[in-house]
């Protein structure tokens, strides 16, 4: 294998030695700057002509805390994800989900949906893929909710702002809701109502293409791209998810806060998810205003409502979507699904 | 004559991928045809499940991400 990866490394570039030594040491570093976020904050906050316990100084505390600490976790957790996903793609989750018709083929197309690398601009692709290649429409389903929803990256931030109860509780439900909601969209035969064109297409070519040969120094370098490209693409996102949380945090009085998304106003848990779904950002960028919300007293079952259908339901990804879906199968998909985040919503508002 | 196809629906990876292929095209003095193909029914139709992909007189190369430099190289010569 050494002689053959050889041959076409680049002879340019940086030597194999240095990236084993680099990747850990970065990690240090990294790690003891996380360990400076609270003295770096207040000291930021301390250069401004504000009192610190003034509605001004928690703002702007909140923010010069959240923003590098988002920032270094987002980095680290892109990383290791990118690492470990460059064992998975999507043509290895379609050979093992291809023919899965029983029961488990659900929760195990929204496990390798969680795992398996791509972006919504090939979900079209990935889509028509899936379905020529005989898995059933609702464990593609299962495997196209749980990408965006359960996403490492929104996962690792709720792990380190919010905390890993809820952390737990919502890998737990969005994946039930993947699972559930792909049963229930495979139940329901809506096969007819996919365009045309995709119909016809049912016995279509797979495409053939070698494995590629990756050395763990090269796994490396997809987890460094993935870094560049993601963090690169989504920190406007986070910036401005950190400012509206960090309003919230310093000027939102918590009795109005209680009353519109306390536990005890019911309708608050449709309402988020009305006002979610056409939201557009990614985990990034909602959790800082998640984190600000739970910390202002809103009711854990409303605040996931909001998340879940900000990540997971995207009017975006509908667009793309609606070239292989007929408008009456988006609407279905978009209902089951949000039927599944009410249910969260109104049961941990019943819960807790 | 080497005929070239991007497959992607033009995402900003699709444009870097075709630059790609048509800088090291020009480095190893390889006369290319670089066609894009954005529709995503040829897309399907060619086996492409991630984006860009990328096939050398008709035959899949890659798909997913942006190809190595090395590697397209060797397909181009190859």
């Amino acid at each position: 294998m050494t002689t053959e990866t050889h041959d076409i490394s680049p002879k340019h570039g940086v030597p194999d030695w240095l990236w084993y030594v680099g990747v850990p040491v970065v990690g240090v570093v990294l790690y003891l700057l996380y360990g400076q976020l609270i003295p770096f904050s207040e000291w930021v906050t301390s250069l401004f002509p504000v009192a610190r316990d003034s509605h001004t100084g928690e703002a702007i505390a909140f923010f010069f805390y959240d923003v590098p600490k988002v920032l270094l976790l987002l980095t680290g957790i892109v990383f290791v994800i990118g690492v470990l996903r460059s064992w998975f793609s999507p043509e290895k989750t379609r050979a093992i989900l291809a023919g899965r018709h029983e029961l488990w083929g659900y929760p195990m197309a929204a496990f390798l949906g969680v795992l398996t690398p791509f972006c919504s601009c090939s979900s079209v692709p990935l889509f028509i893929g899936f379905v020529s290649a005989g898995i059933p429409l609702g464990v593609t389903f299962s495997f196209l909710i749980a990408g965006p929803m359960v996403g490492p990256v929104g996962l690792g931030l709720l792990y380190g702002l919010v905390g890993w109860k809820v952390a737990t509780i919502y890998l737990v439900f969005g994946f039930s809701i993947a699972t559930v909601a792909g049963f229930v969209l495979g139940k329901m035969h809506l096969e007819k109502y996919l365009q045309d064109w995709v119909r016809e297409l049912n016995a279509g070519p797979v495409g053939e293409l070698a494995e590629e040969r990756l050395r763990f120094v090269d796994r490396l370098k997809i987890g460094l791209e993935q870094v560049r490209e993601i963090v690169g693409k989504v920190w406007i996102w986070v910036l401005v998810g950190i400012g509206i949380g960090a309003a919230i945090h310093g000027y939102v009085p918590e009795a109005m806060m209680l009353k519109i998304m306390g536990g005890e106003a019911w309708w608050s848990v449709p309402a988020a998810v009305v006002v979610g779904v056409p939201m557009y950002t990614n985990a990034a960028g909602v959790i800082p205003i998640v984190e600000a919300l739970l910390g202002k007293g809103a009711a854990l079952g409303t605040t996931l409502a909001f998340m879940m259908s900000v990540i997971a339901l995207s009017l975006p990804e509908m667009v793309i979507l609606k070239q292989v879906l007929t408008y009456r199968l988006i609407a279905i998909f978009i209902a089951v699904v949000s039927l599944g985040i009410l249910a969260t919503g109104f049961l941990f508002n019943f819960l807790l | 004559m080497k005929t070239i196809k991007v497959y992607g629906p033009g995402c900003k990876r699709c444009a870097a991928t075709e630059a790609m292929v048509k800088d090291a095209a020009a480095k190893l003095g390889i006369e290319v045809d670089v066609e894009k193909v954005t529709d995503a029914k040829s897309i399907a139709m060619a086996g492409v499940m991630s984006t860009p992909g990328l096939s050398v007189d008709g035959k899949l190369v890659h798909a997913g991400g942006l190809p190595d430099e090395a590697k397209l190289e060797s397909w181009l010569k190859g």
